[in-house]
């Protein structure tokens, strides 16, 4: 059955997991996502649908749980914020090179290095643009509500299954810390084995008699295969950017002036929109909601209707370089930024929206 | 005279390749000890009537093509992280049996931490350690098993105390770990190591399916390009300085 509950971003994405039938979550402490974890291990899955719950010695050790288990057809998962998701960039190259569907969560916070436990989001980069080694692509799903981080884990799991590639969710400190209502699904149950071995042939369950084995790796030292076995890849995400695009347009119909933001900025740039109608201003909010792919197409229409856009971001400029390539440089793209932590307040896009308007 | 061909024949036949073992040629070097070692492992598995049942986690070395040659289901882990990645498949398939095959570089450099907390979570799964003090995939570089004074490509005069430490008694530590219930040191030179290994890797495939907790078994092995030796060479060589480092024998047993 459904249930409605008053929850932080991340205690959603606990009982999301649970209720949609994941196998397996291996997790590492780190501020400002460690409720996922609690959260889990608080309900104690292992009991009713059966999923397990590992604490593992680093996040490279989860993100390596995470590959084994994916290899094994199993729904599992991993989360951590931006330090740790560093880590793991090498277990996630490697789901995509051995081509692993998993969901990996970044409650992302300010950086670089150690940085701060406060909101960022500047981890744009790393997620969308690659990460760790080699030519490959990873579905990003950004939330902007308690409710989107529950919902999230389904779509990036089936997205990741279908895909039979990594999906994470790019969340951020505020996202993750907020509280708000959400209706969570009913409960799903896991695949059995058999399920498992029909669905996903490839999974690596123990040979069966009459088939040959399942082999799970990255390798290829044949360069000419190689090559063909990225050709492969290449064409994978090419179908994944034709189809599965999704964003969210809010006072579009009309408008003069557009904010393009993701996440927790999108969030406080939709109140300063609001504001914007209030005083006389035709604002309008453009809100990817896949990073990977990004919405170029859509985007790219606006080229003739606007002046210009600004895009506001928890970063010095990141998610910028794409609105630049979807409206091909034809208008100037502005950016607004604050970073190291620090979340602007709609009053202060606001002002912007003004002065540029003014200008 | 009785001709050779009167005594080939099924009833003197003493000798099979081991069923899970494929026709495929390996890549491996003559007188490599990986050779016996995959041997025993396809045999222990048919043995058991495990090989539907099972999963190898191949690591990153020489063995990295392990699934060219032992027909079961396998996954290439990335270095060093075989022992996390069969924790989560043993984790999920509690009803699998589930090995890792590592040599030293991947157990006792990168994988160090892996392999600690794997052991000290009392996995149920067993770990297949290659122990050639040297790193035979990359062209024979320093392992950390490496012993004093000898020579590789990164440490040409000599492993030197000063410079690189000591050769890691990695098994040893494991030994001491609550989590492992067998730890044991074995070596392919001999029909007799052989036959002892056999039995060694028999009982920690057992272990494992009956949730004992986590079997490493060590094999002291030849790596006779990164040695630069011929087999008998490289046996003599490892007989002589390495066994005296490394002694046979079950460090634990519970």
């Amino acid at each position: 059955m459904e249930e409605i509950k008053l929850l932080k971003g991340n205690e959603a994405i606990a009982y999301a997991a649970i209720r949609y039938g994941v196998d397996g979550y291996f997790g590492y402490p780190i501020t400002p996502q460690s409720e996922i974890m609690e959260t889990l291990i608080k309900e104690r899955p292992w009991e009713t649908t059966g999923m397990i719950v590992l604490q593992a010695e680093s996040e490279i050790a989860a993100i390596n749980m995470v590959y084994g288990g994916a290899a094994c057809g199993k729904k599992v998962m991993t989360s951590s914020s931006s330090p740790g998701i560093s880590l793991k960039q090498e277990g996630i190259s490697y789901m995509a090179g051995a081509e692993l569907p998993g969901l990996i969560v970044n409650v992302m916070r300010g950086g670089p290095g150690l940085g701060t436990i406060q909101p960022s989001q500047a981890d744009y980069f790393q997620t969308v643009k690659g990460g760790g080694h080699g030519d490959y692509k990873i579905i990003v799903l950004a939330p902007n509500s308690v409710q989107e981080m529950a919902d999230h884990v389904a779509l990036g799991l089936n997205l990741a299954f279908k895909y039979k590639n990594p999906a994470m969710i790019l969340s951020d400190g505020v996202i993750g810390q907020m509280m708000e209502k959400v209706i969570l699904p009913k409960q799903c149950q896991r695949k059995t084995e058999r399920e498992i071995r029909k669905s996903y042939p490839w999974a690596t369950l123990g040979k069966s008699k009459s088939c040959k084995p399942n082999i799970i790796t990255s390798v290829e030292l044949d360069s000419f295969l190689m090559e063909a076995r990225n050709l492969r890849f290449q064409k994978k995400y090419r179908t994944i950017e034709k189809n599965e695009v999704l964003y969210e347009e809010f006072f579009c119909d009309d408008v003069e002036y557009l904010i393009v933001a993701f996440g927790s900025a999108a969030r406080i740039s939709q109140k300063a929109v609001e504001i914007a109608r209030g005083i006389g201003i035709k604002a309008g909010l453009f809100r990817p909601i896949t990073l990977y792919p990004f919405p170029m197409k859509k985007l790219n229409s606006y080229k003739e209707k606007l002046k210009d856009i600004l895009v506001v971001e928890l970063n010095a400029g990141q998610m910028i370089e794409d609105v630049k390539l979807a409206v091909e440089c034809k208008i100037p793209v502005k950016h607004y930024g604050r970073f190291g932590g620090i979340v602007p307040t709609p009053q202060e896009i606001l002002e912007k929206i003004k002065n540029e308007i003014n200008k | 005279m009785k001709s050779i061909n009167n005594t080939i024949n099924l009833e003197n036949l003493v000798y099979t390749k081991p069923s899970l073992m494929n026709s495929n040629i390996t890549h491996y070097c003559p007188g490599c000890s990986h050779g016996v070692v995959h041997k025993l492992v396809a045999e222990v598995i048919a043995n058991m009537n495990l090989e539907e049942q099972t999963i190898g986690i191949a690591s990153v070395g020489c063995s990295v093509f392990i699934y060219n040659y032992i027909d079961i289901d396998w996954i290439g882990a990335a270095h060093g992280r075989a022992p996390a990645v069969a924790t989560a498949v043993k984790r999920l398939n509690p009803n699998k049996m589930v090995f890792t095959y590592q040599g030293d570089g991947d157990l006792a450099a990168i994988g160090t931490a892996e392999t600690i907390h794997a052991c000290n979570r009392g996995e149920n799964i067993v770990i297949i350690f290659i122990n050639n003090a040297i790193y035979g995939m990359t062209g024979g570089q320093m392992a950390p098993t490496t012993i004093l004074k000898m020579q590789t490509a990164t440490c040409p005069y000599g492993r030197d105390i000063s410079l690189n430490g000591y050769p890691l008694q990695i098994s040893n530590i494991l030994a001491q770990i609550e989590g492992t219930c067998l730890v044991s040191r074995e070596a392919v030179f001999s029909t007799k190591t052989i036959k002892k290994s056999k039995k060694i890797l028999c009982k920690a495939f057992k272990n494992a399916m009956s949730g004992k907790g986590t079997s490493i078994i060590e094999f002291i092995s030849t790596c006779t390009s990164g040695w630069k030796m011929s087999p008998i060479q490289a046996n003599k060589w490892m007989i002589k300085n390495m066994l005296p480092i490394y002694p046979l024998g079950v460090l634990k047993d519970k």
